[in-house]
């Protein structure tokens, strides 16, 4: 069972953020690691890109596949976990404890429109 | 020589000054090559007498599987039997000694099989006109992009988006983005077909903007589109045209043409519906055929017709099937995967269970306790003398594993296969580590597919480098 961890915004397509006064730290989920497998690369935008809500922003392949990664927010990128550039396998380690974009939030009521942990497990037990 | 440890590379077994030839001798005088065309240092060639040269690639071809040692259901990949009549064919050596640059003139037989083989295609995919420029599927992709970007400028009408299903192979929105279109993704219903009400939402609200959509039918879960009509006269409506990836078009043969379903643009993969061994990745061709009218639409992609050789066996398997048995291929190879999705999903877990066309999708084993993956399943066949299928595609499923046998198969061939998967599927339960271990028979064992990508060492100068760190 994969973990999923109260407090965070979760999208559809199994990316979550963590809001920290204007900011939100995106990653994958605990879920999203899992079905993917064995993480090889990770494509970061870089500091200072916009990310629009409901929009690609990056990819993470693994052994299975390449997958698009859909910011859940709009902003601007403050800061990339460079840390995966070398490990990418953070992220199949601890998907929540390895963030990978920081975003300052231009639009905070987009989260609103996001799921919390309790939805969220019931859309992945679907 | 234990051939299941054979693994040598030729230049492992050079040796300094050794030589397999002699040449004749010299009566024609030297010359001096100009120092400006000389090599700065000697060619590196591995130097090895010729009983090591003959031994060496013998046991590395016996190293090989293809669909002549074995079943080989690569689901997406139609790997039929490549019947021997069409290698003595394109090994006819006035078709083969032909140079693409010699006169026209001396080259008429050649140019009169294209032109019988674009016959055969119009007739077996009801579309008007074909192009035989391109050298493989996904070039075809875009030969056939670029046909309807020209369609539209034609017409002063600028077009950039192109609607692709989320089941599509990645070649299609792949071909989109060379061509400098942008894609939009229509999604799949639970059934795994297109989602007609998520197409009409596309359409009203870019539909001005649409310059094509494509789609594979069937999909990429061997389904069959029932709704092709509607779509295609949705995609019309707004003024798009219809773009068929002929990958499968196999189990089409003889029962349905994309013509006929409103296709506008196609591609075929000769290599794949018409047989030419194209199990190392090629070589392919990939001709794209137009409904009348947009023939002049067609790019410039190549200054050559593709790989004639292949069309030449294309042509051959068509001729030798004949007008009456080209129609019994899709049926056949629609009954055999049928057989095998059948005697399989009480094992496997079959998403959508329904009748499929030329293959279907497991979603790996149906007792997940296990923790046996459809990646331990593919290996593990490797033990048993299978290719493995297609797996972890299409990516709508987490275990998918595509299973494509083709018409070719006998009942007994398709019945050992149904009996080791059940093996397998009995193993997870009662020797999981003995699956998950998988392959143990094989030159190599299981590979470290995270080192592969991360670190992949491709050449032999890597490899050294690599030994003597």
């Amino acid at each position: 069972m994969s973990k999923v961890i109260e407090g965070l915004y979760y999208s559809e397509s199994h990316e979550y953020v963590r809001v920290e006064g204007e900011y939100g730290f995106i990653g994958i989920t605990d879920y999203a690691q899992h079905a993917l497998g064995n993480v090889v690369y990770v494509d970061m935008p870089e500091v200072d890109d916009e990310v629009t809500a409901g929009e690609e922003f990056g990819a993470v392949e693994s052994v299975k596949a390449a997958s698009d990664l859909i910011s859940p927010v709009s902003g601007t990128v403050v800061e990339v976990n460079e840390a995966l550039e070398d490990e990418p396998e953070l992220l199949n380690k601890d998907a929540f404890g390895n963030w990978i974009i920081k975003v300052q939030l231009s639009d905070p009521a987009e989260l609103d429109a996001l799921m919390d942990a309790k939805a969220y497990e019931s859309h992945c037990a679907e | 020589m234990n051939n299941k440890l054979y693994g040598n590379l030729i230049f492992e077994l050079s040796k300094e000054g050794r030589k397999g030839y002699s040449l004749p001798k010299n009566n024609f005088g030297s010359y001096e090559i100009p120092a400006s065309m000389q090599r700065a240092e000697e060619a590196q060639l591995p130097e090895c007498d010729e009983m090591t040269v003959v031994r060496h690639y013998t046991n590395l071809s016996n190293n090989n599987f293809g669909v002549d040692t074995g079943f080989y259901p690569l689901g997406s990949w139609t790997m039929k039997y490549n019947p021997k009549i069409n290698e003595e064919m394109a090994a006819l050596p006035k078709f083969q000694c032909l140079h693409p640059e010699q006169p026209a003139a001396t080259t008429k037989g050649a140019l009169a099989l294209v032109s019988l083989l674009e016959r055969s295609l119009c007739e077996l995919t009801g579309l008007a006109h074909f192009t035989f420029k391109p050298y493989a599927g996904a070039h075809g992709e875009l030969t056939g992009l670029m046909t309807i970007d020209n369609y539209h400028r034609s017409c002063g009408d600028v077009r950039k988006k192109v609607i692709v299903p989320d089941s599509a192979h990645g070649t299609n929105p792949a071909s989109a983005a060379v061509c400098g279109l942008e894609i939009v993704e229509v999604k799949s219903l639970a059934d795994g077909t297109v989602d007609f009400d998520d197409l009409q939402r596309i359409v009203a609200e870019q539909g001005a903007e649409i310059a094509a959509m494509m789609m594979t039918n069937p999909n990429t879960l061997g389904l069959f589109e029932t709704r092709i009509p509607e779509i295609a006269k949705l995609i019309h409506g707004c003024g798009g045209l219809m773009y068929y990836d002929g990958a499968n078009l196999n189990p089409m043969l003889g029962a349905c043409r994309p013509g006929d379903m409103g296709f506008d643009v196609m591609h075929i993969n000769l290599h794949k519906t018409f047989s030419t061994p194209h199990g190392g990745g090629g070589p392919g061709a990939g001709p794209v055929g137009v409904r009348e009218g947009l023939q002049e639409f067609f790019p410039f992609v190549s200054p050559y017709y593709g790989n004639f050789g292949v069309m030449m066996r294309a042509y051959a398997y068509i001729l030798s099937l004949g007008r009456e048995h080209v129609k019994e291929v899709g049926p056949l190879a629609v009954l055999n995967a049928n057989y095998i999705k059948e005697s399989l999903k009480d094992v496997y877990e079959l998403p959508i269970d329904t009748i499929c066309c030329h293959e279907f999708v497991f979603d790996g084993l149906k007792d997940k306790s296990t923790g046996v993956t459809t990646m331990d399943v593919a290996k593990r066949l490797l033990d048993y003398g299978y290719h493995a299928p297609t797996i972890y595609f299409p990516l709508l499923f987490h275990e998918s594993l595509m299973i494509e046998p083709t018409e070719n198969e006998s009942k007994e061939t398709l019945d050992a296969f149904i009996d080791v998967m059940r093996r397998i599927a009995e193993e997870a339960r009662t020797n999981p580590d003995e699956v998950k271990s998988a392959p143990h028979t094989t030159p190599i064992g299981r590979v470290d597919d995270v080192l592969a990508a991360k670190k992949p060492i491709t050449t032999y100068r890597q490899l050294k480098a690599e030994a003597q760190l």
